[in-house]
């Protein structure tokens, strides 16, 4: 029991005394050819890719990517964080900026430059270091479903809007305590009103509906479940989903959205502290930012593409708009403040 | 002393079940309880229970736990008398049948619940049940009805029902003889069922964020919410202390009652039909509006479209969509396959430590019955995180093992055989095994021929569950790392409502309905499959 103790305190030294190489951020060599090995690529349950995009990326480099899916992104970084002694995988996608300073805080990435980084869109790059290089970006915001919004009024077009009398008991929200866009558009609320907890506690005052999760608020509560409300905060992508995954087939989506609203989630991909495939994971990050790769996140997860040069298709050139001027709060300020804000927020619509 | 030599060759049984929930279940719990609370020690513990929310969490918890185990247990108790009076084939068919809502996910579930209340006008104005404690508490009686029905009803089969007989001949009522006679008898049974369906309720987390709205909070979200949203994960090992400290002391309570007073059984040639025509009726109404009324709107939302009603959801099942890795159809055959290994893992684990504890040394024979217990009682994230970083060097690296996935539902399967097993080997009458041994039967034979017979139909009746428990998806899996291939129902389930479109919302449902199938006809096959236990289930 001794000799076993010695020794985990041993690979915890060592751990630690590697961690500090880490920080270096020169330890790892990403250099050589990666070639005939395979890379580890953890990502959230909502993940896909054609399976086209991998055939490419293996006739392409030789690397064979073995796919892990760890939970919705809050799971997966809490995992990342907990296995980073040992982690399950050598490359990271999904990690949103919500949640990223908790990432970066832990260490859990090292910092590569991917040569194809030039092609992104310049607000996507939160981190000067490159520990995490952006992939793709989706906004949450307020939807509404245009035949059910109140006879007579015309549909929201800022946040304040929605504290009007002519929308009461229209709106239906997710808690930012267990859901992403929930927690998204507190976040938008918080940058885009004057006085956020003023603007919660009218909300409450207009008999905003507070639910769990996404899927409980917009197919439980919302029109398209059949609910009674008619505004929700979804996705500035979920109109055309609205339309390819419409029955019967309609022209034009049903749901319109609140461009005011939008947050932007920005979804970043990165190479875990501890990787045994360096060059492979450099490989995949790589090519994550080409147009093979970029061209088929819209279809699979109803995300916009990080790069400028890729085409996006045509169902979402026609249904979808890009808020000109998202909401957006730094990472760090979203770390430091994130549970302070949400207590705050559980006090006023809550209690 | 006696049961000790009679069983011989136990003790090195016995190892395979202790390896089993050492390994995956308290080496792993251990682990991340102690990384958690290894700063502060107890002292995480001691803020908890001075916080005063967190002492209401405590309280909600407990009462909404008891509050529905009650209910279940009184609800489903007639039915369980039913069903003992059934011909064996249509026993087996109607255990099958309620055996289907407890497989479902929450969040389908929760979906159909929501429209019933809209549709009885019951999710708004003077009786309100949308985002209520009473929603969390019929839920949980229509996810835990067929605990009671199945375990219960198991036992009830095999009473023999002349001692019941005897007492109305002798003058006693109806209700005196069930209340002096019958009740006595199936207490094992019951505390066993009750112990299930408490620990189900005391852990539930879809039910109470879904259908108890977010401002109801119970040990299990507040763990989440700790561990995941917070990454405190001090915060969340005191609370899972507080937690596994809990259920530690329920279940013993549990078990004690399950011991106490043993009735005898002998194997019953055929109980009576147990009611009068018209409670009967009553019952079956209970039943059919409680679980048909939920599934009845999954039924028709999966063939209902945009132009009518017909089959395409079904069809659609076939090929993949985009937003998953595969098509629905792969989806269900892994589930079928994990529910497979998972159902057998748990049979072996699960008989040889029923064994264990109804003939083993009595220190074991505590250690089994709690140990294997306990992981019904606890969080999910407790358990999902604890193999996370507990089996993470090799030569024990299991945390993306495709494998790794049926071992964690096991864990929540075992409970079910033990629990089903366990009151029905305990009512052996001694006398019977006496004779054999008299009549010059050997230990091993003995333990075949009569414990094993009798036990089997409580090792299959608790089998279905743990393929139940496996198809929908239970316990710590949502929190391990998953490969694509390995697709199951539910996650695909999940995938599919996680976009908006009614074609995909419609193949979802389409893909709950195909899973309430197979789970009825795997549960009938199962239960089915008696080898000397003939006539007996």
């Amino acid at each position: 029991m001794k000799k076993l103790f010695l020794s985990f305190v041993i690979v915890g030294l060592v751990a630690a005394a590697c961690g500090d190489d880490n920080d270096d951020g020169d330890a790892i060599d990403f250099r050589g050819d990666p070639s005939g090995t395979t890379v580890r690529l953890v990502t959230h349950d909502s993940f896909s890719i054609s399976d086209a995009v991998w055939e490419a990326f293996t006739a392409e480099t030789g690397v064979t990517v073995e796919l892990l899916s760890s939970g919705d992104a809050g799971e997966m970084v809490s995992q990342a964080i907990l296995t980073k002694d040992a982690p399950v995988a050598d490359v990271m996608f999904g990690i949103d900026n919500t949640f990223l300073q908790r990432g970066l805080d832990n260490d859990i990435f090292v910092p590569y430059e991917s040569p194809n980084l030039d092609g992104v869109f310049d607000n996507l790059k939160l981190d000067d270091n490159n520990r995490v290089t952006p992939i793709s970006f989706g906004d949450v915001c307020v939807n509404y479903w245009i035949d059910a919004l109140p006879t007579g009024t015309a549909a929201p077009s800022t946040l304040e809007d929605l504290t009007d009398e002519r929308f009461a008991g229209q709106f239906v929200v997710q808690s930012p305590e267990t859901s992403s866009p929930g927690l998204a558009f507190l976040l938008a609320t918080i940058t885009g009103t004057d006085d956020w907890e003023q603007y919660w506690a009218d909300l409450v005052a207009n008999d905003v509906s507070v639910t769990a999760g996404w899927e409980d608020a917009y197919y439980g509560e919302f029109t398209a479940g059949g609910g009674e409300r008619s505004i929700v905060v979804s996705y500035a992508s979920s109109p055309p989903a609205e339309v390819i995954f419409a029955d019967p087939p309609v022209d034009t989506a049903p749901t319109g959205v609140l461009l005011d609203s939008c947050f932007r989630q920005i979804e970043f991909a990165g190479v875990l502290a501890g990787t045994e495939n360096a060059a492979g994971a450099a490989a995949l990050i790589d090519f994550m930012l080409t147009n093979t790769y970029q061209e088929d996140v819209p279809l699979t997860m109803f995300v916009f593409p990080a790069s400028q040069s890729a085409t996006l298709p045509p169902e979402f050139v026609e249904h979808a708009e890009v808020a000109a001027n998202p909401q957006i709060i730094d990472p760090a300020e979203i770390e430091a403040n994130r549970d302070a804000w949400v207590d705050r927020w559980v006090e006023i619509v809550l209690s | 002393m006696r049961a000790r030599k009679n069983i011989g060759g136990l003790d090195a049984l016995m190892l395979i079940p202790a390896v089993f929930i050492g390994l995956f279940f308290l080496f792993p719990v251990g682990t991340v309880v102690g990384r958690g609370l290894a700063g502060d020690g107890l002292d995480a513990v001691i803020d908890l229970a001075r916080s005063q929310r967190q002492r209401d969490v405590l309280r909600f918890t407990f009462w909404q736990a008891v509050v529905s185990t009650v209910l279940t247990v009184v609800i489903a108790l007639p039915a369980a008398a039913t069903v003992a009076g059934l011909s064996s084939r249509a026993r087996r068919v109607v255990r099958s049948i309620v055996t289907v809502p407890f497989v479902l996910p929450t969040v389908v579930v929760a979906g159909a619940f929501d429209e019933l209340f809209l549709a009885t006008g019951l999710d708004a104005g003077a009786v309100r049940l949308r985002h209520t404690v009473w929603a969390i508490l019929i839920a949980h009686v229509f996810f835990n009805y067929a605990v009671v029905v199945r375990v219960v009803g198991t036992a009830w089969v095999g009473l023999d029902c002349r001692q019941a007989e005897a007492a109305r001949v002798l003058g006693a009522t109806r209700w005196q003889a069930w209340k002096e006679v019958t009740l006595p008898r199936l207490r094992p049974a019951i505390a066993s069922a009750s112990a299930i369906v408490f620990l189900f309720s005391f852990t539930s987390f879809g039910v109470v964020l879904i259908l108890g709205g977010p401002r109801r909070a119970t040990l299990e979200t507040e763990i989440y919410r700790y561990a995941v949203s917070r990454t405190d994960l001090t915060t969340a090992a005191a609370l899972a202390v507080v937690q596994l400290t809990t259920v530690l002391g329920l279940v013993a309570i549990s078990t004690w009652l399950e011991r106490r007073r043993p009735a005898t059984t002998r194997v019953a040639r055929r109980t009576r039909t147990l009611g009068s025509r018209a409670g009967r009726r009553v019952n079956g109404l209970v039943a059919i509006a409680l679980l048909g009324g939920p599934l009845a709107v999954l039924v028709e939302r999966s063939f209902s479209t945009g132009t009518g009603y017909d089959l395409s959801h079904y069809e659609a099942l076939g090929t993949r969509v985009r937003q998953l890795p595969a098509p629905a159809t792969t989806a269900l055959w892994n589930s079928l396959q994990h529910a497979v290994m998972a159902t057998a893992i748990a049979l072996v684990i699960g008989v040889l430590a029923s064994v264990v504890v109804v003939h083993g040394r009595s220190s074991l024979r505590r250690f089994f019955d709690l140990g294997l217990t306990l992981p019904l009682g606890t969080s999910a994230v407790t358990v999902g995180f604890g193999i996370l970083i507990a089996l993470d060097e090799p030569p024990i690296d299991f945390r993306t093992r495709w494998w790794i996935i049926p071992v964690a539902h096991a864990l929540v399967g075992v409970p079910f055989v033990v629990r089903t097993m366990v009151p029905l080997l305990r009512s052996i009458d001694p006398s019977i095994r006496e004779a054999a041994a008299v009549l010059g039967a050997s230990p091993s034979r003995v333990r075949r021929e009569i414990d094993l017979a009798i036990g089997a139909r409580g090792a299959l009746v608790g089998g279905g569950f743990a393929f139940a428990v496996s198809l929908g998806e239970f316990g710590a899996t949502s929190f391990l790392p998953r490969r694509p291939d390995d697709l199951t129902a539910p996650v695909a389930l999940f995938r599919l409502l996680s976009t908006p479109g009614d074609l995909l919302r419609g193949q979802a449902m389409a893909l709950a309905v195909v899973l309430m199938v197979l789970v009825a006809v795997s549960v009938f096959v199962i239960e089915s499959s008696r080898g000397t236990t003939e006539g007996a289930l």
